[in-house]
């Protein structure tokens, strides 16, 4: 490892001296306020660590981590979502009574994982990743132990991400018996060379998938996500649906970088159907909802099936789109969770629809920063969800896929349906509920604010974001 | 840029008017007033200043603004304006100024949020009107429906929920078919020329497959015909203009039903020439069955506004009926039946409103006996249902004659069957006055008679209804140069496509 090796893989190594540094600092002295300026500051530390890095890249790193282009836009998209995370987090800790300071080194290790998924290029770093952000993610769901809801959300999330862990290991077993290597460019190779004709590396490559399909949420390996949802804290299921999935869905587009690796047979048909069955049951059982955690779940599960088109085309712009795609829905998956946030009282979550009734009456800027959120998620012009959906469709009639754009078009108009019984509540007048006696401090406005302006920015003008992510990715 | 302020200035206007309501009430009615009446003034010195010849020439654009949008994927911010367009965003102003006056005491609650709405809606049928990129027409065509279903689902009627979602499924589902047509184009034109872009001029002419034709035409018409509404598209109106307040009512039925028509004038025929001229027949049996089945369902009303709702399906089947004849002067036909139902239309909406607001029903059982006491509003009323039948001298009679004597060249029982139509909606029309205004006041209304503000806003759409009746040349000459540019752009596609043509072209003849 020389110097440059050195800097390629800096932000990882900002990533993880941080938590440890910080771990020390509060057995020295245990305060709020350093704790979280510490954190916020490393996080900050690592994307200015990205653009050296950006200026080496590719370069392979080990066999093991991969430090290119592509890694370095999710990584620090991550790390943008794990950003807004963390300033959510403070004033709604600051409601509560648990100790506070470990939050942050959790969500920093959690962090640590998901770009280290982004940079795998190797089953054994991918899992060491995946296991470091999963074993976050069970203490940060679990965080607020007096809650019973939060615990159970815990242990429900505990035991399925083992479960899919053992699934997942199982595949790559089977997968390293039969191609003798575990690097994703030697799978990859014996993948082409065999075809569909090796049942053996077929089920393996299908294992893997269910584990990751698991992470993912994805229909029918779905369940566990609006229960997580609804029981962990507001800024915890925002991380869980953008910078677990965000990662985890990095390392499938590169697992399957090479164009003909899905192109037929049966994991093209494994993964249509998925995405087909997510657009449905995700937007279908949403309806039912009367619960915004549990609601922003099923809608998230509708959005990976969206993902999977991009993931599934063909053509020069694939990779842009599912960055884009994603891109839009980490800033409208945070702003919603993010007014869910600064909305929740010490002894519950602003979680039921009944606190959003009239919520415009009683303060018109949280309502309408929620409204563009929920009509981002519908994807209305304007809107970065907009412009997301629009990429996404053309993704899926370059290459043909006239099911899945179907599927788009259809679930897309039934997803309105529950946007707007929200949006209309908020319009709704109504008597004064818990929601209210919370009082905002600035950070949380902030925070919105700015993701609102991003919301806006990525939907109005979205030319600068899709020309970098095109340079930076080369395609 | 003056098309940027064009559509900037009421969408300023609307946020204007948000944050002064938190002032006072009565400034938000003001400031959204004024910003419209701005362009008004704008869109009219424009028109003017364009004027010292018959009209703008084929394919001469007013006035004009390009520039790169997300250049990766050839979106350009591609606005401008014809002959056409010219015309219909005057109306849309026009009608916008009307609007805001029908609420000035309808509306209590929200007042702010409310004219937010209503102007937001107005930039994004603004936009629409003179959008030349397909992606940003996209745009405005999403755009325009939010504040709509706001409209109606928070200051509509009882059953405003269920309208207000109605609505928005029914042209929300049908708009995502047009974004698949659209991109389709998109990626045929790039795969046949190698230039990926949404501007519409360049993709005129996409050589397309006639299979694909059929297809993309499908998408496209799937929008346009629910917005029109053609029937079987068109359950959604009765109810989202019913249940609609009176301003929402006023541009659903003035203006939102003409970006259908626009759509499939400006983009569904001349994009795809052929696979248009295969739909015409059925197209005009569709138009016909909806003028007669339109007027019918008016006859059986007991609601007033579901009764004008009615009317509109069967007024905008002339347009239809127009736009697929594609000569001269059934084109010219179905603009002036556009810009004349939009007046007349609206003026019978904020009149229903205005009756509402008095005596608190829509029922026409509970009416009768009305012209003792508001004889001012009957008189108008009268005007307005006449003006709605096809009364000659107004001009939904120019309109509706045009088009009628255009389609005689194309086809003959299609002409008589339309003709039908106008003796169903006499019917209908002096039915509505006599049951409102005449016979027993059995329910003894004594309520005051329409107020100045009222007044002077019908007594200026009386106006215009009179002016296109009696004068039209300025509204035909205007349209005239677009008209002929659009049925050129499509011939020549045809002439491009000889294969196609050869079958097609014989059923139509174009002078």
């Amino acid at each position: 490892m020389n110097a440059r090796d050195i800097t390629a893989v800096m932000p990882l190594l900002i990533l993880t001296a941080a938590p440890v540094a910080i771990m020390l600092v509060i057995a020295v002295r245990r305060s709020h306020i350093l704790t979280f300026t510490l954190s916020a500051g490393s996080v900050v530390a690592v994307l200015a660590a990205i653009p050296p890095a950006a200026a080496l890249a590719p370069r392979q790193v080990s066999v093991l981590l991969i430090i290119d282009a592509y890694s370095l836009v999710f990584t620090g998209l991550i790390l943008l979502a794990g950003l807004f995370v963390l300033l959510l987090s403070y004033d709604y800790l600051k409601r509560h009574e648990e100790s506070r300071e470990e939050f942050y080194l959790l969500l920093l290790t959690a962090l640590l994982g998901a770009a280290i998924l982004t940079a795998s290029s190797h089953f054994a770093s991918f899992f060491l990743g995946l296991e470091v952000l999963s074993v976050s993610l069970y203490a940060l769901i679990a965080y607020l132990r007096i809650n019973a809801l939060c615990i159970e959300a815990g242990i429900k999330y505990l035991i399925l991400a083992a479960f899919s862990s053992a699934i997942l290991l199982f595949g790559m077993a089977l997968v390293y018996a039969r191609s003798g290597t575990l690097t994703l460019s030697g799978v990859a190779l014996a993948m082409t060379a065999a075809g569909s004709a090796d049942p053996a590396l077929t089920a393996g490559t299908v294992l893997i998938i269910v584990g990751i399909g698991f992470k993912l949420a994805v229909v029918p390996f779905h369940m566990w996500a609006p229960d997580v949802y609804e029981g962990a804290p507001a800024p915890v299921a925002g991380l869980v649906a953008t910078v677990s999935k965000g990662a985890v869905f990095a390392f499938l587009l590169r697992y399957f970088m090479e164009p003909g690796l899905v192109g037929g047979g049966v994991l093209a048909a494994i993964f249509t159907l998925v995405a087909v069955l997510s657009m449905f049951a995700g937007n279908l059982l949403a309806l039912f909802q009367d619960n915004v955690k549990r609601l922003l779940a099923y809608s998230s599960i509708a959005h990976m099936g969206y993902l999977l088109v991009a993931f599934l085309a063909s053509g020069p712009h694939r990779v842009m789109v599912a960055i884009f795609y994603l891109a839009a829905y980490f800033v409208t998956t945070l702003g919603a969770f993010g007014v869910v946030t600064v909305l929740s009282a010490s002894e519950r979550d602003a979680d039921a629809l009944e606190d959003y009734r009239g919520l415009f009456y009683r303060r018109p800027w949280v309502a309408g920063i929620f409204t563009v959120m929920l009509l981002s998620l519908a994807g209305i012009p304007l809107t970065a969800g907009f412009i997301g959906k629009f990429f996404m469709i053309a993704a899926g009639v370059v290459s043909s896929h006239w099911l899945l754009v179907a599927g788009l078009v259809i679930t897309s108009a039934m997803g309105l349906f529950y946007y707007l019984r929200v949006i209309v509540a908020l319009y709704t007048p109504a008597i004064p509920s818990a929601a209210d006696i919370v009082p905002i401090r600035p950070l949380g406005k902030i925070t919105l604010a700015v993701l609102v302006v991003l919301l806006f920015g990525l939907g109005v003008y979205p030319g600068p974001v899709t020309d970098l992510i095109s340079a930076m990715t080369g395609r | 840029m003056i098309l940027l302020w064009i559509i900037l200035i009421p969408f300023a206007g609307g946020l204007a008017a948000w944050v002064a309501a938190r002032r006072d009430n009565r400034l938000a009615r003001w400031v959204s007033l004024i910003a419209l009446a701005a362009d008004l003034a704008l869109l009219t010195c424009l028109w003017w200043g364009g004027h010292g010849n018959p009209g703008p020439a084929a394919g001469a654009w007013i006035a004009e603004i390009e520039r790169p949008w997300i250049p990766t994927l050839g979106i350009g911010f591609h606005l401008a304006m014809d002959g056409l367009s010219l015309l219909l965003v005057l109306l849309t102003v026009f009608l916008g100024l009307a609007a805001v006056l029908a609420s000035w005491t309808e509306i209590k609650g929200d007042v702010g949020f409310f004219h937010f709405n209503l102007m937001a809606t107005l930039t994004g049928i603004i936009g629409v009107f003179i959008a030349m990129d397909l992606f940003l027409f996209y745009f405005f065509w999403e755009l325009m429906l939010v504040p709509m279903y706001f409209l109606i689902a928070l200051w509509g009627h009882e059953r405003r929920r269920y309208a207000a979602m109605k609505f928005f499924l029914f042209t929300q589902l049908s708009g995502l078919a047009m974004l698949a047509a659209i991109l389709a184009l998109f990626f045929i034109h790039g795969r046949e020329t190698g230039i990926y872009t949404f501007d519409y001029l360049k993709l005129l002419g996409t050589p397309v497959s006639p299979d694909a034709a059929r297809l993309i035409l499908a998408g496209f018409l799937a929008a346009f015909l629910v917005k029109l509404p053609a029937v079987p598209f068109h359950t959604w109106l009765p109810d989202a203009h019913t249940e609609a307040p009176t301003a929402g009512s006023v541009i659903l039925a003035g203006l939102l039903l003409k970006t259908g028509a626009y759509g499939i004038i400006r983009f569904a025929v001349p994009l795809l020439p052929g696979a248009a001229m295969e739909f015409a027949p059925l197209a005009m049996a569709i138009a016909v069955i909806g003028i007669l089945y339109g007027a019918l369902l008016a006859f059986a009303q007991t609601d007033i506004k579901r009764l004008v709702a009615y009317t509109s399906v069967s007024h905008m089947g002339f347009v239809l009926l127009g736009i697929f004849a594609w000569n001269e002067v059934a084109l010219q036909g179905a603009v002036i039946q556009m810009l004349c139902h939009g007046v007349s239309t609206g003026a019978l909406f904020i009149l229903c409103g205005a009756l509402q607001e008095r005596i608190h029903t829509r029922d026409t059982e509970r009416m009768g006996g009305l012209w003792d006491s508001i004889p001012r509003m009957g008189g108008i009323w009268i005007f307005f249902a006449l003006a709605s039948l096809g009364l000659p001298g107004m001009g939904n009679f120019v309109g509706e004659f045009l088009v009628l004597l255009g389609t005689y060249r194309v086809s003959v029982p299609m002409t008589v069957l339309a003709a039908l139509g106008l003796v169903v909606s006499t019917i209908y029309a002096v039915w509505m006055v006599q049951k409102i205004f005449f016979g027993m006041n059995v329910q003894g209304w004594r309520v005051p008679d329409l107020f100045a503000r009222e007044t002077a806003s019908l007594a200026a759409l009386m106006f215009v209804i009179l002016w296109i009746g009696l004068y039209p040349q300025p509204c035909l000459d205007t349209a005239r140069g677009s008209l002929e540019g659009l049925r050129e752009k499509a011939q020549f596609t045809l002439a491009e496509q000889p294969a196609q043509a050869g079958h097609t072209g014989g059923a139509h003849e174009r002078p």
